[in-house]
């Protein structure tokens, strides 16, 4: 334990925190509980050392039984500890991250989000070879970037057994907000499992972790609710599909042990602060699988940051997190105790975290929120009129399907009208679009005959989605949601031309198989990376021919995502696509090299949604 | 006999295993210019998988005999391609003797539709007491997939050593009714277009088989059932069952449980 250091507070922070002797205390009771990895409050800080303008850091990977709750878990550490340590880099210097495995197999670090030069960003395969058993890596270059970041593991499966970390990154220039206290909170998800074996069922049983799957009692409740007819024809559209309205995680609590900080409910972290304190929290979805819905009941937070980037201010009660997603907020408590509550969004689990005045007092309970959640017809780009995919089942049942959008609680309004391939074409979506949407009246590009069997839909007519939270959340009188419309960056990004290419990109996959690919196609059965000009300045569409969310990430590049914010667009290192979802992003492709570029949901990158792109 | 159907059907199963796992040559084409020889892929996605399910193995209190029944399948392979065995027979186990492999065969198989495998492959059925025993191999052509409205189907056409042709259709569909517990309406039915005495085989609809199995998952991998099933005999099969003193139809409950690893 003596090799790394507790810092409780942030010592660059732009207000002086007082008495910082009491709250030493925090540091000590972190030691108290090793086997727990993080201590039971506080983060965990990398130590540094520093020669002139580089700051050195020293990380080793291994193996180390240890408590994950109350059971064992042999999870892959990276300095001992599930997250690892955060390491603080500051903005404008050099970093020297020496890297040692001490695993029985090859492992990587990728540092998600952060623009390096290519043979630092971590991907076996594609930036370098890998790290082998016994090997120290060098990684070293300039940080030219501020905000909260993450890093984990490339290699394999390695990213579920807790090798994974946060990476925090002081700006050069002032912030344009203040706190006195910061801490990550980092999100994940756990298995006692070997995750070989967790992605062996999703091949094998289409639906293996999923409790909460539609039963014949709900088809005759719904059938006394509106009618054996209604009933019958909602059901059967997603019956002639073959898709489940209830898919909304691949692996669920039924599986997962969820985590804030390396600690589940049971054992729960906490975040200590003084009364009247402002308290920046750094939230990062270290997860494999799992979106969180996070809130902190009594307590409005104001988003400054998502995906280390300034946003003009938002205040929100409640935000969802993708996978591999980073929002930092701003709380102001009060003098007693918060419950940070993160839930899966499936509402499977739940993880909690205090955010207290006190070390051991901890927030009050706050009853999850009960599931099922449920798709509805937005989620196949289908708003108005039935239709099939593939011609297996030529009939248009679903005419009057309900215009209701995928929220909870009736908060639907009406959509365009989308509609599946095969049924012609007509309509254009709008939905939710802003005027002047750059995709408006696109008509999506499919290869004749669809995406192969490799793709189990198609979604000619797919919507703007974002404005709306998401699947089985919304927002509601005093209960403001973030949306992705909600995210303005502070000032226009530097470069201001006209994107000079378009490439389209469809999000495919066939859930009977647990396939996942980009165009039909998985990573071994592409003929080559997607190729970027270097310097070309260009759009990325994005079309999700899914019923699942994907949190889409690129390697080395900034993506902006082209919102209702006009020249504000926010910059995001992954950006989530909805079911039926069609988005955009800018990129300026100023990193020559070869880049990673796939869906961050561990067990769909493996099952080959997954391409290079390269830049030259 | 036997051996006979093992020469069929060994070579085609190592040339499907081969051709399964030939698809994992030459994986390398999405990785960019950067990338150096003796590198690892990024991700492979086409690592093999394998899967035995025992769908069905069950024992059947029946009106005059009390029959074990059993149905497995096991594939081994990638997304695109697979070996795919599939058995299905039944023992006697009292108030007769004999039983039959109505199906042992070894298969190709390909994912051409988003839900449908088509097939192909050798194999055999034998039959066996009272009586001489019989054995036979056939050509094997067929679909399996999932349907619309979430029906298991699995269609074969057969064709014997003889020349003659018979096909069946088994469609099954998993209602569930709470997490764990599901009830599955079964139905199977064949037709031939020869017939074949060693096998009880007729021209025309030689029978037609009903189920209905409650099953419990205590976990995905295992789950026991009790059941009913029922079956008749049609046309020219029938005729031949009664020549033989054996039973046309058949109502029976049934209790065993489905696995699979």
């Amino acid at each position: 334990m003596s090799h790394r250091t507790r810092h409780a507070h942030d010592p660059g922070r732009r207000r002086v925190l007082r008495g910082a002797a009491a709250l030493g205390l925090m540091a000590g009771l972190g030691r108290l509980a090793p086997a727990f990895g993080w201590g039971a409050s506080g983060n965990v800080e990398a130590p540094k050392r520093s020669e002139g303008n580089l700051d050195i850091f020293e990380l080793t990977i291994e193996r180390r039984p240890m408590r994950i709750g109350r059971r064992l878990g042999n999870p892959i550490t990276i300095n001992g500890t599930i997250p690892g340590p955060l390491l603080r880099w500051k903005e404008g210097r050099e970093v020297e991250l020496r890297v040692t495995n001490r695993l029985d197999e090859d492992t990587s670090i990728h540092w998600h989000g952060i623009l390096v030069p290519p043979e630092m960003d971590g991907v076996p395969g594609v930036s370098f070879r890998g790290i082998r058993p016994g090997e120290t890596f060098v990684y070293r270059f300039p940080v030219k970037q501020y905000g909260t970041y993450w890093y984990h593991s490339h290699s394999g499966l390695q990213e579920q057994l807790g090798h994974y970390a946060p990476l925090v990154i002081e700006p050069r220039e002032p912030e344009p907000f203040e706190y006195d206290r910061d801490y990550a909170v980092v999100l994940s998800d756990w298995t006692f499992h070997d995750p070989h074996w967790v992605f062996s069922r999703l091949k094998k049983s289409e639906g293996y972790f999923n409790y909460q799957q539609r039963t014949v009692g709900d088809f005759l409740r719904e059938a006394r609710e509106k009618g054996w007819a209604q009933a019958w024809r909602d059901r059967a559209m997603w019956a002639v599909m073959r898709m489940s309205s209830r898919d909304i995680l691949d692996v669920t609590g039924a599986e997962y042990t969820y985590l804030i900080n390396g600690r589940p409910a049971e054992t729960e972290w906490s975040a200590l602060f003084r009364p009247g304190e402002r308290v920046r929290l750094r939230f990062i979805n270290a997860s494999a699988m799992t979106f969180f819905d996070v809130r902190i009941p009594g307590l409005k937070m104001t988003v400054v940051h998502a995906d280390g980037q300034h946003v003009a201010p938002v205040t929100v009660d409640e935000f969802r997190i993708g996978v591999a997603e980073t929002y930092d907020v701003i709380v102001e408590p009060d003098d007693r105790p918060y419950t940070i509550m993160a839930e899966s969004m499936d509402r499977s689990g739940f993880v909690r975290a205090s955010l207290t005045p006190r070390a051991g007092l901890k927030g009050p309970a706050v009853e999850p929120r009960k599931g099922p959640v449920e798709r509805d017809a937005a989620a196949m780009g289908h708003a108005g009129h039935g239709g099939m995919h593939h011609g297996m089942a030529g009939h248009g049942g679903a005419d009057d399907m309900p215009m209701k959008r995928e929220a909870q609680g009736g908060m639907g309004r009406g959509k365009g009208h989308g509609m599946m391939h095969g049924m012609g074409h007509g309509a254009m979506a709008m939905g939710g679009a802003p005027a002047g949407w750059v995709l408006a009246g696109r008509k999506v590009q499919h290869p004749p005959g669809g995406h192969g069997p490799g793709a189990a839909m198609v979604t000619d007519n797919p919507q703007y989605r974002m404005d709306e939270p998401g699947v089985g959340l919304a927002s509601a009188p005093g209960h403001r949601v973030l949306v992705y419309d909600d995210l303005r960056a502070l000032a226009p990004w530097p470069d201001r031309r006209p994107p000079q290419r378009e490439i389209e990109l469809h999000l495919t996959g066939n859930m009977e198989r647990y396939m996942w690919s980009f165009d039909g196609k998985k990573f071994t059965e592409v003929t080559g990376p997607i190729h970027f000009r270097h310097g070309e300045r260009l759009r990325l569409i994005m079309v999700n021919d899914t019923m699942m969310d994907h949190p889409i990430h690129l390697h080395g590049m900034w993506m902006e995502l082209e919102n209702a914010q006009g020249e504000h667009r926010p910059r995001k290192h992954t950006v989530v696509l909805k079911p039926g979802e069609m988005l955009s992003v800018l990129i300026t492709a100023d990193a020559p090299g070869d880049w990673a570029f796939h869906c961050h949901l561990l067990y769909h990158m493996k099952a080959g949604m997954f391409r290079v792109v390269s830049v030259s | 006999m036997k051996l006979k159907a093992f020469r069929l059907t060994a070579p085609l199963a190592a040339g499907a295993l081969a051709a399964t796992l030939g698809m994992q040559a030459a994986l390398a084409a999405g990785t960019g210019p950067q990338s150096q020889p003796g590198w690892p892929l990024p991700v492979n996605d086409a690592t093999p998988y394998g899967k035995v399910l025992i769908d069905r193995i069950e024992y059947a209190w029946g009106d005059e005999e009390d029959v074990l029944e059993y149905d497995i399948q096991a594939w081994y392979g990638g997304d695109y391609q697979r070996l795919w065995i599939e058995t299905e027979g039944e023992d006697v186990r009292s108030g007769g003797e004999g039983g039959e492999v109505e199906n042992f065969d070894v298969q190709y198989s390909r994912l051409i539709r988003p839900f449908w495998d088509v097939q192909a492959g050798l194999g055999f059925r034998r039959t066996y007491g009272p009586g001489p025993d019989h054995e036979q191999g056939y050509l094997v052509l067929g679909i399996q997939g999932l349907a619309p409205y979430l029906f298991e189907v699995d269609a074969n056409v057969r064709v014997s050593e003889k020349g003659d042709a018979w096909f069946d259709l088994e469609a099954e569909h998993d209602m569930r009714l709470t997490q764990r517990m599901y009830l599955q309406p079964r139905f199977e039915a064949v037709v031939a277009a020869g017939s074949d005495e060693d096998f009880g085989m007729g021209t025309g609809l030689n029978s037609l088989r009903l189920g209905l199995r409650l099953r419990y998952e205590f976990r995905r991998e295992f789950a026991p059932y009790v059941g009913v099933r029922w079956w008749r005999l049609y046309g020219e099969t029938a005729d031949m069952a009664r020549t033989d003193g054996e039973p046309t139809d058949d109502l029976a409950v049934v209790a065993g449980i489905r696995a699979w690893f």
